[in-house]
């Protein structure tokens, strides 16, 4: 095993090619532009600089998702065999790009109704986007841990960024401290992963532990490595941070939070899962699974905030999309790819309509405050069932699909327990989400809730979140032939 | 098979010509006429489009007809596959036949959020009907659970004072119900690769596994199918439901929606496991049997008349449920004829009730007594309506029943004559309503002065009333199409049947 790090240096040390560029195109525009939003912020009038600074922001989405396009024309490795870019790399990276882009849109109304001015709240969705784009691309775990970081600290300053709530300073303290907690877990794993095969890169693994038996030490290495990534997507049994964080943040940043760096998390937990492929891995994922599901519906019957109701039911989701991690390689991959393009359009939809709804120092945030809702603003209130009937995972949204879609594969892979566990889990949560729905339309309004026009950047954004809820539900055929290529590359 | 131009697009018209008019619904402004008007419109345009299935229908043949296969979606295998045989015909019709009844029936009675309501019961129109229509799994189970949505908004924003409660347990009832369809429909594919209905039914016993799972399998479909029947124990949700949902959202929830779940077991208990069907009838037969007559006593004791109607339809879709598990041709026979007669007469029923709830907004019967004097033309029609349910000759109940309690007598005597009890409780509770309703003096001054049923009303009822005698007494133009699809049903049965009688 000692010898296999003498591998090593045989990648040719030369200078990076302009192809190796090409590859991680999409992180640099999407930092280039972040860094013009820094620049750009202290120049301009603080008062007048909220919308030019969120639409370059926005911009540099839009030439982040067309550099995808670029990078997708040439896959291959890229920077010495750290960068991957395939089928499935691209893939994120225009899920992730896609969501920072509908969050800037979110965030347009709600900086300026909650009076929070600092520019860097839009680079930092972008630095962001650059860290879970290549955890998503990145084949080397030192380089999937830098990535991690880079996003991750993004994420604990978005937490914070209601600075007069003292809510808001306690998610962002919790986040940062429990977070650098588990991502020490990983590192700890890839110190062990190397220690057992002398290698950081998935590939050479994968191939060393093939070829003999697979020493005791990685094991440990996958668990513990699991144990970092579960935080990151607030699976059971790491999930308790949950509710408190998404409660106290920025209602469109908890959006941003919960299908990103959850996606991009996802990404990297199926490389390890599927690429490595250390079977120990599977009993630790039922389980955890098992729990999420469980825990997060039955956590969320009881809860009153609708933010902390959208936690619980995002623990839950994470649960369903571990199921597809239990399956097999080809349609687990398959299977949790698309469930997380489905998870992000209608949670990010969501939590558009709960950050318009919020006011100013989030003040409706309460299910009480939602009653009468159908009646005060239909359309709003209309979209909003679409989404929570996406998240019960009733036909024709894309909810149902992903969840059918993940059952499916659980099925086939004779996980029949499981199975079992997640469809009485689907049926039980409808319960909470159903709650919102009657509230906003059998209830009358007892208090006076003001009904405040959706701006059009909202509007947009929220249309874009429907269209994909709709699309993936009733044509989910081009996508699910997107991730089926992905999987076949990934797994071969 | 049927080679005019409008066949084989027909169903695809029948299922989204209602889900079309809900779209285009949206679009409309929040003029209340306006909407009722296009909803009136839209329905009967669909009601007459569905028209073209019995007409152009081929009887006396077995198999599915106006079909269409189109793949829907590669991986997973899921096609876009429909088509109607005689079993599924007519719950089309049914469906599409009572949606225009009830704009009718909802024109004064809805009067807030209009245009929200009558979108609703146009999607659950389209919803409907595709679960009746669907032969590939996924595309039933989309159905299935796309109906749950607009009939939850119908109660619980429409009904009455613990509309919440009741649309939120019909939800929840029927939902985690359903998830072990959904996971018996995933077995099924996963050891198949297919959702085809039609593959499934004539290669399952071959497939490896099959037989260790098969029992599972026949419960996780039949338990959702139960709930939504539903069948003793699991009839809790039915009452509450009934009871706040508004008049219309009654009517198609006992015209059609627990069809459903009757028709399931008949196209896919029976279809796909004809073993376990057989295996476990014993058993249904007695739920069935205990559902016929407590949901008949029970009824009887009903002091609110929505109430006493919604116990009716346990004890008629006891019947049903005994026809399905008597594996006799009459008895399925019988039991698609009770689903028809039951959605016919119990829709008027709710009409009906719904037209006292509208005047006096209770639907306690002591509130109510000698009727007959100021609402002459009500108490005809209601009594024609209650005679049809109670199973008078000449009327839709009594072949239904005749013919299933003739097939329950060929499997099991006992089981036929327990049967026929329910029969005689249905008029004493009917009768004895009617009798509380109607007769006598008026006990309350208040109602002296009760309107009589307005054109509206009419219109709405009397299409009803006229049904129900035609089918008493002609049955034949339905049972035709019915009878080869029952037979075909009835197969694996026969076969089981004869070769027992050759060892």
């Amino acid at each position: 095993m000692i010898t296999a790090a003498l591998f090593l240096p045989a990648y040719s040390p030369a200078l990076p090619q302009r192809a190796d560029y090409v590859r991680v195109l999409p992180e640099i525009v999407l930092s280039v532009f972040g860094m013009v939003v820094m620049v750009m912020e202290p120049l301009l009038d603080e008062h007048k600089s909220q919308k030019l600074l969120g639409f370059i922001a926005l911009l540099g989405a839009l030439a982040g998702l067309a550099a995808t396009g670029v990078m997708a024309q040439n896959p291959g490795l890229a920077f010495w065999q750290m960068v991957q870019v395939d089928a499935f790399s691209v893939f994120f990276h225009v899920l992730i790009i896609a969501i920072a882009a509908v969050v800037i849109l979110t965030s347009y109304e709600y900086m300026a109704v909650q009076r929070i001015r600092a520019g860097e709240y839009y680079a930092l969705i972008l630095f962001g986007a650059v860290g879970m784009g290549l955890m998503s691309s990145a084949v080397e775990l030192v380089l999937i841990f830098i990535a991690l970081e880079i996003s991750s600290i993004s994420s604990y300053i978005l937490a914070g960024f209601r600075r007069r709530e003292a809510s808001s300073a306690e998610s962002s303290l919790k986040y940062f401290l429990l977070g650098s907690f588990a991502t020490a877990f990983f590192l700890y794993g890839v110190a062990l992963m190397f220690g057992a095969t002398g290698s950081t890169n998935i590939g050479q693994i994968s191939h060393i532990l093939q070829q003999g038996p697979v020493p005791i030490l990685a094991y440990a290495a996958v668990a513990l490595m699991f144990v970092g990534i579960g935080f990151k997507v607030a699976a059971a049994p790491f999930h308790i941070w949950t509710p408190d964080v998404y409660e106290g943040a920025p209602a469109p940043i908890v959006g941003f939070m919960s299908t990103a760096p959850k996606a991009a998390a996802f990404a990297v937990l199926l490389r390890i899962v599927f690429v490595i492929d250390v079977h120990a891995l599977f009993w630790i994922i039922w389980v955890s699974a098992a729990l999420s599901m469980t825990l997060g519906n039955l956590g969320a019957l009881v809860q009153t905030n609708v933010k902390r109701l959208l936690a619980y039911s995002s623990i839950a989701h994470a649960g369903y999309l571990l199921v597809a991690f239990a399956a097999s390689p080809q349609m687990g991959t398959s299977a949790a790819m698309f469930y997380s393009a489905a998870y992000a359009a209608m949670n990010l939809g969501a939590f558009a309509v709960v950050s318009h709804f919020a006011n100013s120092g989030e003040r409706y945030v309460t299910l009480e405050d939602y009653e009468g809702l159908g009646r005060s603003s239909p359309l709003l209130a209309a979209t909003f069932t679409v989404f929570l009937i996406s998240l019960i995972g009733i036909p024709i949204t894309g909810g149902f699909f992903a969840k059918f879609y993940v059952f499916s594969a659980a099925v086939k892979a004779n996980l029949i327990g499981l199975t079992i566990i997640g469809v009485l889990n689907s049926g039980i949560g409808a319960y909470y989400y159903l709650r919102i729905i009657v509230v906003m339309y059998m209830r009358e309004a007892r208090k006076e809730v003001p009904a405040t026009p959706v701006p059009f950047a909202l509007r947009l954004a929220i249309a874009v979140c429907m269209l994909a809820t709709f699309y993936l539900g009733l044509f989910p055929g081009s996508v699910l032939q997107h991730t089926q290529d992905s999987a076949q590359q990934l797994t071969q | 098979m049927n080679n005019d131009a409008l066949s084989p697009v027909i169903l695809s018209l029948v299922t989204f010509a209602p889900m079309a008019g809900a779209l285009l619904l949206m679009l409309l402004p929040r003029r209340d006429r306006d909407i009722r008007i296009f909803a009136l419109v839209i329905s009967l345009l669909t009601f007459v489009l569905s028209l073209h299935l019995p007409v152009y229908f081929r009887r006396g043949r077995e198999g599915f007809q106006f079909l269409i296969d189109k793949p829907w979606i590669a991986a997973p295998n899921i096609h876009y596959h429909m088509g109607v045989d005689g079993i599924s015909l007519w719950l089309v019709v049914l469906t599409t036949f009572l949606t225009p009844l009830c704009v009718l029936i909802s024109w004064r009675s809805v009067h807030e959020r209009v245009k929200e309501f009558f979108i609703l019961l146009l999607l659950l129109e389209t919803a409907l009907i595709g679960v009746f229509t669907s032969l590939d799994l996924f595309l039933f189970y989309f159905f299935w659970e796309a109906t749950l949505i607009p009939m939850a908004l119908l109660i619980g924003i429409f009904g009455h004072e613990r509309k919440v409660y009741a649309a939120v347990k019909f939800f929840m009832y029927t939902m985690i119900a359903s998830v072990f369809m959904l996971a018996a429909i995933l077995w099924l594919y996963a050891h198949t690769g297919t959702f085809d209905f039609v593959y499934l039914r004539d290669h399952l016993a071959s497939i490896p596994h099959f037989g260790a799972a098969a029992q599972w399998l026949f419960l996780g479909f039949f338990l959702a199918f139960a709930v939504k029947v539903p069948l003793f124990p699991f009839h809790t949700w039915l009452p509450d439901a009934h009871v706040e949902a508004p008049t219309a959202g009654s009517v198609l929830l006992a015209g059609v929606l627990l069809k459903m779940g009757t028709y399931g077991m008949l196209r896919f208990n029976l279809g796909l496991f004809p073993d376990q069907s057989r295996h476990n009838a014993w058993w249904i037969a007695i739920l069935a049997l205990i559902g016929i007559i407590y949901g008949a006593l029970v009824a009887m004791v009903q002091p609110n008349m929505k109430k006493l109607i919604a116990y009716s339809s346990v004890s008629h879709l006891g019947f049903v449920v005994l026809g399905i598990f008597s594996f006799t041709q009459a008895g399925l026979n019988g039991a698609m004829f009770v689903m028809l007669a039951h959605g016919i007469s119990t829709g008027a029923l709710f009409m009906l009730a719904g037209v006292l709830h509208e005047r006096r907004h209770t639907y306690e019967i002591s509130e109510f007594g000698g009727l007959a004097e100021p609402m002459p033309a009500y108490a005809v029609l209601f009594l024609v309506i209650a005679l049809a349910s109670a199973g008078l000759p000449l009327l839709n109940g009594f072949v239904g029943e005749f013919l299933v309690l003739s097939g329950a007598f060929q499997a099991k005597p006992i089981l036929g004559i327990l049967g026929a009890t329910g029969v005689i409780w249905s008029a004493v509770y009917l009768l004895w309503m009617y009798q509380r309703v109607f007769y006598g003096k008026v006990t309350h001054a208040v109602n002296n002065s009760l309107r009589d049923l307005s054109g509206l009303e009419k219109t709405a009822v009397w299409p009803c009333a006229v049904v129900a005698l035609l089918m008493g007494v002609a049955p034949i133009l339905w049972l035709s199409a019915i009878d080869p699809a029952v037979r075909a049903a009835l197969t694996p049965f026969v076969n089981v049947a004869s070769r027992m009688v050759g060892q």
